[in-house]
């Protein structure tokens, strides 16, 4: 499946909330789920700090494709984590670099990006890309 | 103005001088418990930035036309109305600053440049907002001084013992924040005030949470300097006042150069303005300035007793339902606090909790609050904070519970 068709399945998905304590509920449970980072990923030079939360990313290329793992110490940053993951791993580098992810707006978890929210999730997408740029010259 | 002492405090009176209290934030009534972050304006204040630039605006201190001379006038008028309110003895003791951390800097810098030397010794404590540790790390750093910092305890009261041991020949400044705005204590700053001076150390008080709470009066505290924000006591952002001794200000060198704080200037030598000019270089806020004299009309017009007693009941009210939480721990539990209660509750992070709050309406706030020092000192991360204005209600609280109840059933 390209990125792109992970975006739209991602949609399809929430469409299905209407309010937002469901959707969040959802997001919570996907935290909770979300398969946890080999603890000896978790090292500082994996951190990405945030002022509200932090998270932890780990990226490994196989066959010619990126898979991350991460975590955070917050459930509903941990719950957006795992849908980044599930829509930008097991890509090509190439895919990756050049994603827009517009699944983010589109399911209404924009403010999640602001800055000001400060949580980590705007540098974890940064560092996910730097990942991929990186990986690009080893395929 | 009524000199007579309304004691029935009418909140609800109140909270209609205050148009944003009654907008919706996700479609639900707004209730903002972030006043230590910023406090919300009345009418009067955004009157009055709406009327200047309408009617009066042009630059200040340099023009013989009506525009300029008018605001001139407006502007150093709400230099003296906020002289009154605190009491200090001159106008020109009173500067505009940008807010409390450029008061801060301003000390710091002036202050430290002509005053601190190798192994000097500048207190501070370990409530502090980083505006007042970095700038003394900054100028410590610069001239060999070294920063000590007064320990607390569990409850986060000073530990005054360890404090008076630390005042010796070296100490040359006590910085000290009046409140913490994490912690919510109200620390004993006359007491410290008279302590330092026994040991001729001059002290800055760091009023930035203090003034929403309370009149303070420089005079009566006897503080050789006091920085404060005007943003939190219902006036405008980017507005701030130092409050200094005339004898300290006339010792500094001025802070930054430039237009305004010059009496003459040749390539070869300039000589400074006067107080308090010496210190406000460039173009300042004016329409901030001005607009702070319609919040501190509005602060005058209170009665405090009534402000002080509402408030309190409103902390107690909350401590109260807070206590009921499975979980739930206070990070701040001083003898004597301002409505300001930090939190952190097992099994959520903090960051999760006031998202989902958000999503209810209820604003508070999250994270390390700018006192990282502090956060360690609790082996913690960050808390949740609700702080307190005097038009807040219980009925907001009891919203806020179930807000909050409510996110922790979510997480948990
Ligand atoms: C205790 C304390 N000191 C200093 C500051 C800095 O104030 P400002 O950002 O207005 O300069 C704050 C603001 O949060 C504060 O709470």
């Amino acid at each position: 499946m390209s990125i792109n068709e992970r975006q739209e399945e991602v949609i399809e998905e929430f469409s299905m909330f209407d309010d937002w304590m469901d959707k969040y509920e959802h997001i919570i449970s996907l935290g909770k789920e979300l398969p946890l980072i080999n603890d000896a990923e978790k090292k500082d030079e994996n951190l990405i700090k945030g002022c509200q939360s932090r998270v932890w990313l780990a990226a490994d290329l196989k066959e010619g494709k990126v898979h991350f793992t991460a975590d955070s110490d917050a459930v509903i940053t941990k719950g957006i984590i795992s849908l980044m993951i599930r829509v930008l791993s097991d890509a090509t580098p190439a895919e990756i670099a050049e994603a827009d992810l517009f699944f983010v707006d589109e399911i209404g978890l924009k403010e999640h990006l602001s800055p000001t929210r400060s949580n980590g999730l705007v540098s974890m997408i940064k560092q996910m890309k730097m990942y991929a740029i990186a990986y690009q010259t080893k395929v | 103005m009524s000199t007579l002492v309304n004691h029935t405090f009418d909140v609800e009176k109140l909270r209609k001088d205050f148009p944003i209290l009654s907008r919706e934030v996700n479609g639900k009534p707004l209730i903002y418990f972030d006043n230590g972050a910023t406090a919300q304006k009345p009418q009067s204040v955004i009157d009055a930035v709406n009327r200047y630039y309408s009617y009066e605006n042009s630059n200040i201190h340099r023009g013989v036309h009506t525009l300029s001379q008018e605001a001139t006038s407006a502007y150093e008028e709400a230099r003296r109305k906020i002289q009154k309110y605190i009491g200090a003895q001159l106008s020109e003791e009173v500067l505009f600053t940008k807010g409390t951390t450029d008061g801060i800097n301003l000390v710091a810098q002036s202050f430290g440049k002509h005053f601190l030397k190798v192994g000097d010794e500048v207190v501070i404590s370990a409530m502090e907002h980083h505006s007042n540790i970095v700038p003394w790390q900054m100028i410590c750093e610069e001239k060999g001084a070294k920063l000590r910092i007064i320990p607390i305890d569990d409850q986060g009261d000073l530990i005054m013992d360890e404090f008076k041991q630390m005042l010796n020949s070296k100490t040359k400044l006590l910085s000290i924040t009046h409140i913490s705005n994490t912690l919510g204590t109200v620390n004993p700053v006359k007491e410290m005030i008279d302590l330092a001076h026994e040991k001729n150390v001059p002290v800055l008080i760091d009023g930035a949470q203090a003034v929403p709470h309370q009149k303070i009066d420089v005079r009566a505290l006897d503080c050789d300097f006091y920085a404060f924000s005007m943003h939190k006591m219902f006036g405008p952002t980017g507005v701030g006042i130092l409050y200094g001794k005339k004898e300290w200000l006339d010792q500094l060198p001025p802070y930054q150069g430039g237009g305004d704080m010059i009496k003459t200037v040749t390539f070869e030598k300039t000589t400074y303005n006067e107080l308090p000019h010496k210190f406000e270089a460039g173009t300042p806020n004016i329409a901030g300035g001005i607009a702070s004299a319609a919040a501190v009309d509005y602060l005058n017009e209170l009665d405090w007793e009534a402000v002080r007693a509402h408030e309190k009941e409103l902390l107690d009210y909350a401590s109260d339902q807070l206590k009921t939480i499975e979980g739930l721990r206070f990070i701040g539990e001083a003898k004597v606090k301002a409505s300001v209660i930090s939190f952190v509750v097992e099994g959520t992070h903090a960051y999760d909790l006031g998202v989902i709050m958000d999503k209810m309406g209820v604003a508070v706030r999250t994270g390390h609050h700018c006192t990282q020092p502090l956060m360690e000192r609790f082996g913690i991360l960050g808390t949740v904070r609700v702080s307190f204005a005097f038009y807040n209600t219980k009925a907001e609280i009891d919203t806020f519970i179930k807000a909050l109840n409510r996110a922790i059933k979510m997480l948990r």
